[in-house]
Parts: structure tokens; sequence; C-alpha cells
């Protein structure tokens, strides 16, 4: 005769509860960066370089200290006294914060004014006079690599030229040997252009150095704050604990949020100076054009294959562009990310992988955008050449992957680089989008339009990714290991604070942590505050990117309430004088085991935490876990694009896309849903109509909102989700990691369905974006077009 | 983004705007929907020491038709206003085709046509479909009022015939004398894009033979192209295949396309030929149903 309560009533696992960070963002009550004002506060703006390449000759700032109310003027030169002109990076590389030898691409900072107000300051950038001596300019890697180009990292001693790194991952030998075995070697080059993350709001700090305290508080856009606080510490010397970071509201993150950018380090040095707090908004170009990119890198692959469908090896050399700076933002140790997570899902015998990173007179980054560090890339890669190969085989292409997947009873499975994937139902998954989109009916139809000229067009992309770094063993940024962080305080009445060392970013963390916590507790959603960004008050944590929230911090809540639980546990035995052993656990309740009707509430041993402890028992009921998993979670997704090439145009319109995606248990489905329609329409926009490209003088085309283009509510097709659910192994309540699959997953969804459109014409690759000029000219002159969409002028 | 300092004023009659255009010498600017103008003051291209704003000027925020069939369009109509508009539903069908391709709906509840005409952006949607209908700009000055041909008016990118101290206060499109017919047709990217090619087609019918036709090219040229040779030869006879590709060939001649991010030049002239052909022969079937 238990009373237990009903776990979606009270927003536990699996209610669709409404997102309470919602409530105040609708009604503009969001506190982001920029809306806070603090007494005495001054304004920063930046000047950029106009010149991709260009030796600095002079800057002159004198008229702009002339200018009423400007405070300050700072230059490199005058960083450069402090040590603080170059910075590292998260790649053991450096970065200039303010120029001083050099400009190495357009929009660098080259000095920045702080002033009364942001016209002032902006009026007095443009009075500095800025004397450059341009410099031939490298916008590609193969421009990188050519004999006799001009070096852009002049400053690093023993760097001759342009490469960044070599490295590679799997095994050469046994690659070399599935080829010879091969009955048909299928190969494909492709690019993945350089894109932005975009969030709407775009970076931004105010520093606030007390002379009196020696505290300096810093309110900033950061995905990952304790990280900052750490890089500050380390790289202006203050001692931790006088350091405050301090992470609000976000609009948006997508990994554009992970680096330590100058603008931070300039409004830092500022307040320090000026002994005022120092306000810096990015405006949208600034963001586009000198923050983390993603993606701009190419890949040459190759497949060994069996004439009966089945892989032998696989061969992938990358060639990535950096930008002038190594400043990606991944686990340390890996240098192309997790480029080698690529054919995870794939039986493959052998597989190598050859990476070479180049610097060009671009902006540096290599951000982990909606993606677990080069996933995107990978699985983009994978699903682009698998679909390659099965046309080169003459195999229908939802069938050659089926022959190929990881059967359900073959895990633990170690992947051709040697990732240990757990669990996974892929030929399911499969199925379930087959079905859903009609695939044999749709291939009919195709049949019966091709007749009439008109060419409809199928695309599957089905892949795991690794997501949830990491394990301390193999993943550190800096040598910080990545785990993650939860500290839970339940109150004398029974409400609780939970606060994470993750930090939301329009996920839903304040929603869906207290989920965990109803499930682990009884405790209703409703009754748990969920705090991050403070580091002061959170516990130590990597931070929110790479899908690695729930997967880690999630998981942290879970074990923290069980602690808390535990010790409940305890007030349980002694409200109820019965010994523990005897005490039984249901939501929300602690009863006697021989008579269950005898019992007390989680609420009720709150208050005895507070009120009625036993003797000896510490006080109060609060715990803090860190979490450090075993494994990453291997969510497995698959989308199913099809379209309608418009042959005298070359326009695409989608007809209908699906979703299959495994993320294990769902905390909030409805919060799930979302994310995956979101990554959906980013791997749309990638498919259709997104990058950022750059002419030969290495002017960015792409440096806002009329030419870096998103896609709005009017041209995002709809879409219809579908679920199977196979729990994590490992992870405590079964959880995987889920923002990122759709946006992975589904860019080669849409291209691959293009590429079925006009497979007839022998063309076996566009590159993104597909414009319909691109798809156009791949129609009528019958080959591949690829690389970087050019700027094209005719003079 | 934080544009110059400039000086703001927003008169509440057409003299004082004028007035202060005339004081303002050149260095005034007169401020109508703001979504091309504010951008430029945000991006500092421009840096005006005056703002004239005339959004509260009264008398100008009309579209209508006169009993003969002109059809006027205030200083201060939106483009929203045009979208929901019965009089082009029932009466324009180049500029009904048009309206909803402008830009999106927020930038169509505050952009106006005679903004947009001014602006002589060579993207603009509008310049094209007036050129093709032979319509013009009524300006007034401290002198009184003009009227200025459309093609006549701008002058090159992003430049009008305007005096420094004129205000655009009406754009208007001539009586039909047959039956109308055409269309505009536009390529973006993604809905508030500009054109990576947009073409104007505007007939007048008697029975089945075209009496007067305008062709026009937004986005492949240095400004709106009058395509007048293509149009000119549809005049006099029905519309046939062959004719309605004739014309085509000629549009796609008649354009000067750059090749850029949205496009080769090869590509945009074959999207001019491609929908020139299409309105064409969309009118087609409906012209012969009138013979
Ligand atoms: C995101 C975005 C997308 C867009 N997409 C498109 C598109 O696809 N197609 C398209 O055609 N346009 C597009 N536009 C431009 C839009 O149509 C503008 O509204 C229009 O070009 C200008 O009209 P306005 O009333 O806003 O003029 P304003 O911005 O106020 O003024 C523009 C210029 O014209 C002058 N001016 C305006 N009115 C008068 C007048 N009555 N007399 C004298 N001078 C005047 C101003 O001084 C200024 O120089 C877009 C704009 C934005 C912001």
């Amino acid at each position: 005769m238990t009373q237990a309560l009903d776990e979606i009533k009270i927003g536990g696992l699996g209610s669709s509860r409404k997102r309470v960070e919602d409530n105040r963002f609708i009604r503009g009550r969001g506190n982001y960066v920029d809306d806070i004002v603090l007494p005495g506060m001054l304004h920063m703006e930046i000047l950029r370089s106009p010149l991709a390449h260009a030796r600095i000759r002079s800057i002159d700032t004198s008229k702009a200290w002339e200018i009423p109310g400007v405070r300050l003027v700072l230059t490199g030169e005058m960083m450069a006294t402090r040590n603080l002109a170059w910075m590292p990076t998260l790649s053991y590389d450096t970065q200039a914060v303010l120029a001083t030898d050099k400009v190495r691409f357009q929009g660098q900072e080259v000095a920045c004014v702080v002033a009364d107000d942001p016209y002032i300051a902006k009026d007095a950038c443009e009075a500095i006079v800025v004397d450059y001596e341009p410099l031939p300019v490298i916008v590609n890697p193969t421009q990188a690599m050519a004999e006799g180009a001009p070096l852009i990292r002049d400053d690093k001693e023993n760097q001759h030229d342009n490469v960044v790194f070599d490295w590679q991952v799997g095994d050469k030998d046994a690659t070399d040997r599935a080829f010879e075995q091969a009955d048909l070697v299928s190969k494909l080059d492709l690019h993945y252009p350089r894109s932005h993350p975009s969030p709407i709001e775009c970076c931004g700090s105010i520093a606030d150095f007390n002379r009196a305290t020696q505290k300096l508080t810093v309110y900033m856009t950061t995905q990952a704050p304790h990280i900052i606080r750490a890089a500050v510490a380390l790289v202006a010397e203050l001692p931790e604990h006088m350091i405050r970071i301090v992470s609000p509201d976000l609009g948006g993150g997508f990994g554009n949020k992970v680096p330590v950018y100058p603008g931070y380090v300039m409004s830092i040095l500022a307040s320090i100076l000026t002994e005022r707090p120092v306000k810096w908004i990015e405006d949208k170009t600034g963001n586009l054009i000198s923050t983390g990119f993603g993606r701009d890198i190419y890949l040459h692959g190759e497949l060994a294959l069996r004439r009966d469908g089945k892989i032998l090896g696989v061969r992938m050399h990358t060639t990535s562009d950096h930008g002038a700076f190594f400043s990606d933002a991944q686990p340390s140790k890996f240098k192309i990310g997790l480029m080698h997570s690529a054919f995870s899902c794939y039986d493959v015998p052998a597989a190598h992988l050859t990476a070479r990173g180049t610097y060009t007179n671009k902006a540096p980054g290599g951000v982990a955008y909606r993606c677990s560090f080069r996933v995107t890339e990978a699985m983009f890669f994978q699903e682009r050449m698998m679909q390659a190969a099965a046309n080169d085989l003459g195999m229908d292409q939802a069938e050659f992957r089926r022959r190929n997947f990881v059967r359900d009873d073959d895990f633990p499975h170690r992947t051709p680089f040697g990732f240990l994937t757990d669990s996974g139902q892929y030929g399911k998954c499969l199925d379930v989008g087959l079905a859903a989109i009609g695939y044999a009916d749709f291939l009919k139809q195709k049949e019966e339009a091709t007749k009439h000229g008109r060419l409809l067009g199928i695309g599957i992309s089905t892949m795991t990714e690794p997501l949830g770094a990491g394990n301390s063993r193999e993943y550190d940024i800096l040598g910080i290991k990545m785990f993650d962080s939860a500290e839970l305080r339940v109150h004398m009445t029974g409400k609780a604070i939970l606060r994470t060392g993750a930090k939301t970013q329009g996920q839903g963390h304040e929603t869906t942590w207290a989920q965990i916590v109803a499930h682990e507790l009884g405790i209703p959603a409703e009754d748990v505050t969920v705090e991050e960004g403070d580091t002061d008050t959170a516990p130590f944590g990597m931070g929110t990117y790479a899908s690695r929230s729930t997967p880690v911090a999630g998981a942290a809540v879970a074990m923290v309430a069980r602690k808390v639980r535990a010790k409940a546990r305890k007030l349980a035995a002694h409200l109820l004088e019965v010994s523990e052993e005897d005490i039984e656990w249901e939501l929300g309740r602690f009863y006697v085991r021989s008579s269950p009707d005898r019992g007390v509430t989680i609420q009720e041993c709150a208050m005895a935490a507070y009120s009625n402890m036993p003797d000896g028992m510490e006080p109060g009921l609060e715990n803090v876990a860190y979490y450090d998993p075993p494994n990453l979670t291997w969510p497995f997704g698959c989308y199913i694009a099809t379209v309608e090439v418009d042959p005298q145009t070359g326009v695409w319109d989608v007809l209908n896309v699906v979703a299959v995606d495994d993320c294990g248990v769902r905390i909030n489905p409805m919060i799930v849903e979302g994310q995956i329609m979101g990554g959906l329409t980013e791997a749309y926009a990638m498919a259709s109509m997104q990058f950022i490209t750059f002419d030969t003088q290495g002017n960015c085309i792409g440096s806002n909102y009329m030419d870096y283009l998103l896609p709005t509510a009017w041209e995002t097709p709809g879409y219809e989700l579908h679920e199977v659910v196979t729990p994590s192994p490992h992870h405590p309540i079964g959880a995987k990691g889920v923002g990122e699959c759709a946006t992975v997953g589904g860019p080669a969804a849409f291209v691959n369905a293009v590429m079925d459109a006009i497979k007839d014409t022998g063309v076996r690759n566009i590159d993104m974006p597909l414009l319909p000029d691109r798809v156009y000219e791949a129609l009528t002159q019958r080959h591949d077009v690829s690389g970087a969409p050019p700027v094209r002028t005719d003079d | 983004m934080y544009p110059s300092r400039f000086r703001y004023e927003a008169p509440r009659s057409i003299d004082d705007a004028i007035a202060l255009l005339r004081q303002g010498a050149g260095e005034a600017k007169v401020l109508a929907g703001g979504q091309s103008l504010v951008p430029l003051l945000k991006l500092r291209f421009a840096a005006p020491e005056l703002l004239v704003d005339i959004n509260n000027l009264p008398g100008l925020d009309y579209h209508r038709a006169d009993p003969d069939g002109t059809i006027r369009i205030g200083a201060l109509c939106r483009h929203a206003e045009l979208e929901r508009s019965t009089i082009l539903a029932t009466r324009q069908p180049t500029m009904a085709a048009a309206a909803p391709l402008i830009a999106d709906p927020v930038v169509r509840n505050r952009g106006t046509l005679v903004g947009s005409l001014c602006h002589a952006d060579p993207q603009g949607d509008w310049a094209s479909v007036v050129t093709a209908l032979g319509g013009h700009v009524v300006a007034q000055g401290a002198n009184g009022r003009r009227n200025i041909p459309v093609a006549q008016f701008v002058t090159g990118p992003f430049q009008n015939v305007l005096a420094y101290d004129e205000i655009a206060v009406e754009a208007v499109i001539p009586a039909p004398k047959g039956t109308v017919a055409g269309g505009y047709l536009k390529l973006e990217r993604r809905v508030g894009d500009f054109a990576t090619a947009g073409t104007a087609v505007a007939l007048e019918m008697s029975g089945a033979v075209v009496t007067r036709a305008g062709i026009a090219l937004t986005g492949v040229g240095g400004s709106t192209i009058d395509a007048a040779e293509a149009a000119q030869a549809l005049v006099g006879g029905p519309l046939t295949a062959d004719s309605i590709a004739h014309a085509a060939d000629l549009a796609a001649q008649a354009a000067q396309p750059r090749s850029d991010h949205r496009g080769s030049a090869d590509y945009k002239r074959h999207i001019v030929r491609t929908f020139v052909e299409r309105i064409l022969t969309r009118v087609q079937p409906s012209t012969e149903r009138a013979a």
C-alpha cells in the first residue's frame, strides 16, 4: 500500500514540461551581458584590420585621444608592455590580442578605444591612423602549401612554412592490405565549406576590476566559465580566487562562445587601467569576421569494397584551414578533433586517416560548431562516401548501409579508428526511417517522374557519433580533464537549488536538470532552482559544448541526487525509528519494508536535516558530485530527405524529411524534439545556402546577414520525427547527447538527395552549399562542382 | 553598430521638410521606411548631418486607382500595403506578383515603394516593375512639382536625379489602354534575400495582340535594366512559342550580369531567359482564350 508519485506529474523523466527559462525570455526579461549596467561603466570598441595580410608600419592614436569622452586607447605595443599582446590558444598555439607586427586576417583586432559611450568610442576608432604595408594573401590550403608561399606565422620560432600540423591515426599497413584485396575502390573528394555558428547574441564582456578588494569580476558570453577563469589566472597572472567569471543568460553559443577572444582580454586590461567597469559588445560583423568559425576542410576519401557490398577498408586524408592562429577548441591531444569517429556505425576492418592543418590569412577558430569537435565533418564525409560507393557498386543505398552496419549483438564494438561503441540498433532505426518516408513508393514515384523529365531524389544519412567528452583518460583541454560536476542543496522545506559546471545557452538546463532531480528524489521539478555560470558559486566544470552536458553534467546531477538520497535515507531511518536496512525507497518517499504505510516523504527528511537530525549526524542535506564518465555516449541518427530539382534553374525543393533519433532515454521529449528540429534546420542551411568565402585579397564574403544566410521560417522545410530508444549502458539514467545529432547527420541527407536526383548525369559531387547555380552547372556541364564557392568577378 | 552623429528632424508639412532639406545643403537625407538607409547609417557607409524623417507628413500613405486606371502610390505607402492590395490584385499583375517577393514581412511593414525607387539599388525589385510599366516619379521641391519617367530617374547605382531639396512624393503607373497581363519572377537564395536575378514583364493586349510591352531586369547590371528591345519584339503580334523564345533571348542579351557569390554571369543570363519565358508562357493561354 504505497503512494508512489506520478513521475510525469512532478515533471520527472519523460515529462515534456514547458521550459522554465522561456518565461523570462519571451517576456523580454532575460539578463544578457548587454543588459547589465554597472555604475561608472565605460564602453569599448575595437578597430579591426581592413586588410588580410599586412605589416603594420605605424599606428597613430593621437587624434583619438583628443576626442572628448575618450578614456583609453590601447594598441598592441601597449599590450606588449604587460605581456598581453599575445595569448595562448586552447590548441597550444598563440594568438594576437592586439596586432603588433602584422595583421594576419581581415577583421583582426588592431586597437581599441574605451570611452564614455560606444558612439564616442566608435568615432575615436575611426580617428586612429594605421599605416599598413600590404603583403601577399593566402586564402586556402593549396596556396598555403605552395612553394615560396609567404610565411604567415613569422612570429613563431621554428615555423618555416604554413603547416600547423601533420597527424595520423589508424593502421596504415592493414589498410593498405585491405585495398590490395578490394574488388573496387570508390574515391571522392569533398569540401566542407567554412561556416559560422552565428549565435544571435554576439560576444561581449563587462570587466570590473575593483582596486580596493583586488577582485576582478567579468560578466561575459562564455559557454565555459571555469575554463575562462583558469585561463585568466594563468594568462593575466591574477590569483584564481580573485577572479569571478559570470556567464549570465546567453543568446546561443553553438561553440562560438568557447574560445577566449581578444575583446575579453582587452576589456579586462582596460578595467584594470581605468579602474572602471568596461563593457565590450561585439557587433554582428565583428562576430562573423573574427570569432570562431566552423569546418573549412577538404577530404580525399577512399573506400575499399568487395563486390557484395562489404567495406574492407577506409582511407581518409583531410586538409584543414585553420586561419591565422590555431585556436581550435577541442580535446588537446586530437589535432583534427574527433574526425576519426568516422565510420563508427559500420563494421570496417581497417582504416587510416592522415590530416594536415594549414595556416591562412583568415579568421582563426575551428570551433566545434554544434558538434563534437569535427564530428560534423566526419559524418558528412562518411555519408557522402557511402552514397558514392553504393552508386559505384550499383547497389541500393539503404541496402549498402544495412550490410555494413555493426550488428545489435556485436557490442561493445571497436571502431576502425579505435573508439569503443557500446550499444545501438542501427538497422532498426533505418527501417523506421525508410517506412516513414515510404521508401519503396518513393522509388516508384521517382522512376515515373523521370519519364516526364522531372528530377526526384532521395538521400539517406545514418551515423553514430561520440558525444559527451570525455572520460578523463583520453579527453583534456590543456591538461584539464573533461569531467563535470553538480552540487545539490535541499532546503528545509524540501525545495532545492542545483548548480552545475555546465552552462546552458538555449538547451534548457534549468528545465531538464530539475527533471533529473525529480526523477531521483521525487522533489517536483518546479521546486528545484537551477543555477549555472557563476564561478564563485558553481562547482568546477568544463562547460557546455559538444553535446556533453547531459552525458557528463547530467550524469553528475543524477549522482549528486543519489548522494543526497543516501543521507535522506539515514534521516528517514531516524524518523521512522527503524534501521536503515529496513527502509525501502519509492519516488519521493521512504517507507518501512514490513509496513509500507509507515513512511516519510523526502520533504520530511529535508526538514529533519535542519531540525531533527540524529545525534552525531552532520546537519543539512546537500552534496556535490564530480562525474568522470567511463565512456562517451553513442546516439544514433537516421535522416532521410526527398527533393525535387528544377532542371531549368537548378533550384531544389525539399519534399519530405524524416529523422529517427536514438538518443537513449529522453529527459524532456519536447526539448529533444526542439533540438532535432533546430539541428535539421542548420543542416538544411549548410546544404542549401550557408558559407563564408573570401576573395583573392582575403576580403570576407559573409560578414553580415545579407551575405551569410540563416534560413527563416519561410524556406525551412517541415520535419517528421521518430525515435528508437537504446539506453546508454553506462549513463546513470540511460541518456545520451542529442543537441548536435541532426546538425551532424543532416547535411549529407540533403546533399545525397540532390545528388540522387541528378545521378543520371554521372556527376559524383557538388560541394556545399548546393546553390542553384552550382546544381545547374553540374546538370548542364555534367561535371563535378568542387571546392569553396568561388567569389567570381569578371574583371 | 553605432552610426555617426546626426541631427534628426521630423517635420509635419512637406514645405517644412523641403525647407529643412534646403538648410541641409546636400548633407541632409530623407528618411522614409528606413529599411535601406538605416543599415547604411549603422555601417557608417552613409553619414548625413541631418535626417529629415518624412513619416509624419500628412497625406502620403496611399495607393489608389484613378477613374481612368492610372495607379498612384504615395511616398509613405508601405510594401505590405501593396502586398495586400485588392487594386493591384485585380488590375496590375506585375506589381501584384512582385509585392510579396520584396524582402521579408518585417521589412515590408516599413519599407516604401517610392523609397525603393529613390534608393536606386540595382537589386531593387520595384524599379524593374515600374520601369516595365513605363511609370514615373513625381518630385516636389520649392518650385513645385515635376514628373520624371523612371527610366530617367535612376542615373546609376544608388543615384537618382532628385535635387537635394526635392522629395519624391508619388510614383505613377499610367493607365493601360488594353487588357493588362504580365508577372514578376525573382530568384533568391532565401526569403529576404536580394535577387540573384529578377524579371518584370508587363503587357497590354488588344485581344491576342500585344499592344504595349515592357521588360525590365533586376540584379543583372549596374542599375535596373530596361530590356526595351526584347519588349518591342513582342509588340504588334500575338504571343507564340517563337516570339516568346525570341523575346527571352533578347532579354538575356540585354542583361549585363557579373559573376559573384550569387552565381556566374552565364547562369544569371540563363535565369533571365528562363524567367521571361516562364512569365510569357503563363500569359499566353489566357490571351489565346481572349482572342
Ligand atoms: C533585410 C532587407 C532585405 C531587403 N530585401 C529587398 C528585396 O528583396 N528587394 C528590394 O527591392 N528591396 C529590398 N530591401 C530594401 C527595402 O525594399 C527598402 O524598403 C527600400 O529599398 C527603401 O525604402 P525605404 O522606404 O525603406 O527607404 P529609406 O531606407 O528610408 O531610404 C532609402 C533612400 O532613399 C531616399 N528616399 C526615401 N524616400 C524618399 C523620398 N520620398 N524622397 C526622396 N528620397 C527618398 C533616402 O534618403 C535614402 O537615400 C531590403 C531591405 C532589408 C533591410
